[in-house]
């Protein structure tokens, strides 16, 4: 690698991060720039490192629990139903009917949320101040709606091997069903007011464009993967739960800008909504937990269980010994890989442009350290 | 305050520059204070939230609490920049401000001072401002500071052409400067906005870039350059740069009215050489709740888009009004 001195005294530093009000959390980010332009974004990591996976393999297995929803906080639901799923494939255990169609639920209920946010930072980083208020609207209620039977706002830590934690009630039911009809009526109003916005189109169309192979080279998923045409979703791909019995779509894109990307966030609220919707209609009766031994030791052995993070693939590995503590989890997350596409996909690039890019990329800091 | 008050200096005259330069004074932090108010209120509105709420009624003190919270902040002056231009940029930025409100005629007898070239006096002073924030970005050694301030002098110097290429389409038609002869060429409700609607709008367009308000507030762009060219600012420096903005927005409505908008001009009222100033008021306010309204809807554009809108429609559209324009007075 040159140094700048050697190409040319017109290059300087500039230093983006940990506290940018674009980063979204603790992201440094090295840019070389020349004049307005990035030549070289180089990420730089670890801010957040709290060593989620060592303090996986140093306790019993249960109280890695709240860990899991401490990684990426705008999905800790969907990171308690990968990890509550690798143990229980782990251990052989069945949940019961009733509590897999609540953690679809409460997890498509927490994908919604995390897309709503992600919708409103997307065009606030793009100097749009609006659209944030009224997507937190939206998201307010699913959150009111998930405090009730999760009791926690942000980090859950409501699913539980063999079932939930907390059955949910007519309120609850009630309650999504209002909000599904509530969001249906906002869509609209954020496709005028958003995406049929001039200035916001040309400021996302044709920028940070990839091709699938690229893609592929980078271990991309979710959204972005989707934006280049591979519609590669791990609940279809790889179906886990529930999932199967619902019809939905994968939403795809084929230009892989930062415009495909939106647009297929956008369409997956929509898919959500119409999974929760089935979901709901043929939720089953029984119990919401089934029966498991009250102390439980993880069989020697290997399992793998990813599910569909609202960013992309998210995969545990555990590795039992026998004990009940795990001799070696490995938790693959999304937006690493996403990330470890940014030095590339914006070379060359304008300082406005990139930050249009990492609001497309959709990243979560502390799911990147953990 | 008539035309044809001597102008030896004797106490009349005298009294007449000290009241001046107070209602010019009262102006620049009323509409500060006002604005900031507005500005604030109704981001809430757009955004379905109250808004201030908690100092006086309908937080109608807020500003005033601000104000005595930035007036009793520490002066920060980070290390190893330049003091002098630090401490001068928000005064340069600031004190051009005032001096329009001299010649703004806001009623037939409510003008300091009628010059001839009142119009080309605004321009020229407040270009003072693109100064003031370059000094403000180099000063602060800081390099999203500078990114900013260099910014806005490309954006500045970009949008003073079509700015300046409109004016002159009215200039041919009014054949004065003065911006009191502009406004009563347009009495009895002939204003320039019916006759020449995209002049109107190229106009706008350019005070929205001049004022660096969104979507071309490029110079401090929170997002990219965390506060641009304020970044290392707080307290009263901070503060000398939020009212200069909201001076400099109210002058550039300031303009618009008295250009298209027929200026003081409306509905006869009560004492009309002084009241009508009420009319302007109105005018001006609607804009600037106009350009409020703007903000808080629009995303911010790049920044070779915003220079691309300048030098490929503004300037060529406005180019061409101004030859239409020349051919119909001609006729």
């Amino acid at each position: 690698m040159t140094t700048i001195a050697e190409q040319g005294e017109h290059r300087y530093v500039l230093n983006m991060g940990p506290q940018h009000p674009s980063t979204h959390g603790v992201l440094r980010v090295i840019l070389e720039m020349e004049g307005e332009y990035v030549m070289d974004p180089q990420p730089v990591l670890g801010y957040g490192h709290r060593m989620h996976e060592k303090m996986a393999e140093s306790r019993p297995w249960p109280n890695f629990l709240p860990n899991a929803a401490r990684m990426d906080y705008l999905s800790a639901l969907i990171y308690n139903h990968g990890y509550v799923g690798v143990v229980e494939r782990l251990a052989g255990i069945e949940a019961t009917p009733r509590a897999e169609y609540i953690r679809v639920i409460t997890s498509e209920l927490n994908r919604l949320q995390s897309h709503l946010l992600w919708l409103g930072v997307l065009v606030l980083d793009l100097g749009a101040f609006t659209p944030i208020m009224y997507t937190f609207e939206d998201r307010e209620k699913i959150l009111d709606i998930l405090e009730d039977v999760t009791g926690s706002r942000l980090t859950y830590c409501y699913m539980r091997v063999g079932g939930v934690v907390r059955d949910i009630d007519d309120k609850f039911v009630e309650g999504t069903r209002e909000f599904i009809k509530w969001q249906r009526s906002r869509m609209p109003m954020y496709d005028k007011l958003v995406t049929g916005n001039i200035i916001f189109r040309k400021r996302i169309e044709q920028i940070g464009e990839f091709s699938p192979d690229l893609a592929r080279r980078y271990g991309l998923t979710g959204p972005v993967l989707r934006g280049t045409g591979i519609p590669y979703d791990i609940r279809r791909a790889e179906p886990y739960s529930v999932y199967p019995e619902f019809d939905f779509e994968i939403p795809t894109e084929t230009t892989g800008d930062c415009m495909a990307a939106y647009l297929v966030r956008v369409r997956e609220i929509e898919q959500s909504l119409r999974i929760l919707e089935q979901a709901l209609d043929k939720l089953p009766d029984g119990p919401a937990m089934a029966k498991v031994p009250k102390k439980l030791k993880l069989p020697a052995g290997d399992a793998c269980y990813a599910v569909e993070s609202p960013r992309g693939e998210l995969v545990y590995h555990l590795t039992g010994d026998g004990s009940d503590t795990p001799y070696r989890m490995k938790i693959r997350v999304p937006s690493f890989s996403n990330l470890s596409l940014l030095p590339e996909l914006c070379r060359g690039m304008l300082l406005s442009d990139l930050c249009a890019c990492m609001g497309s990329l959709d990243l979560v800091i502390p799911e990147i350290d953990r | 305050m008539s035309p044809e008050m001597p102008t030896g200096f004797f106490p009349p005259e005298l009294l007449r520059i000290l009241f001046t330069v107070i209602c010019a004074i009262v102006i620049v932090f009323g509409n500060a204070v006002v604005m900031g108010y507005l500005e604030r209120k109704l981001a809430g509105r757009f955004q379905r939230r109250p808004g201030p709420m908690e100092v006086g009624w309908h937080g109608i003190l807020q500003l005033a609490v601000d104000g005595v919270k930035l007036v009793g902040k520490q002066l920060m002056v980070p290390k190893q920049t330049d003091k002098v231009l630090y401490r001068l940029a928000p005064i340069i930025s600031f004190a051009p401000a005032i001096m329009p409100m001299v010649v703004i005629p806001f009623a037939p007898n409510l003008q300091g001072r009628d010059f001839d070239i009142g119009l080309i006096f605004i321009l020229a002073v407040v270009a003072i401002n693109v100064l003031a924030i370059l000094i403000a970005g180099w000063s602060s050694n800081n390099k999203y500071s500078l990114l900013g301030a260099m910014r806005s002098v490309a954006q500045n110097v970009a949008y003073e052409i079509p700015m300046l290429l409109t004016l002159l389409s009215v200039i041919l038609v009014t054949n004065t400067f003065s911006l009191r002869g502009i406004v009563e060429a347009q009495s009895g409700g002939a204003w320039f906005i019916f006759f020449m609607p995209v002049a109107f709008l190229i106009f706008f367009a350019a005070t929205l870039a001049e004022t660096n308000r969104a979507p071309f507030d490029l110079p401090e762009a929170e997002s990219e350059l965390t506060a641009g060219f304020m970044t290392e600012f707080s307290g009263m420096g901070f503060s000398l740069f939020f009212m200069a903005e909201y001076t400099y927005m109210f002058i550039a409505c300031s303009l618009t009215t008295i250009l298209f908008l027929g200026g003081w001009s409306g509905p006869p009222l009560p004492y009309g050489e002084y009241t009508s100033a009420l009319w302007f008021f109105a005018k001006v306010y609607s804009l600037l709740l106009v350009m409020i309204w703007i903000r808080w809807t629009f995303p911010r554009v790049r920044f070779d888009q915003l220079l691309n809108f300048c030098w490929k429609y503004l300037v060529p559209f406005s180019l061409v009004h101004l030859l239409v324009t020349a051919v119909v007075v001609k006729l």
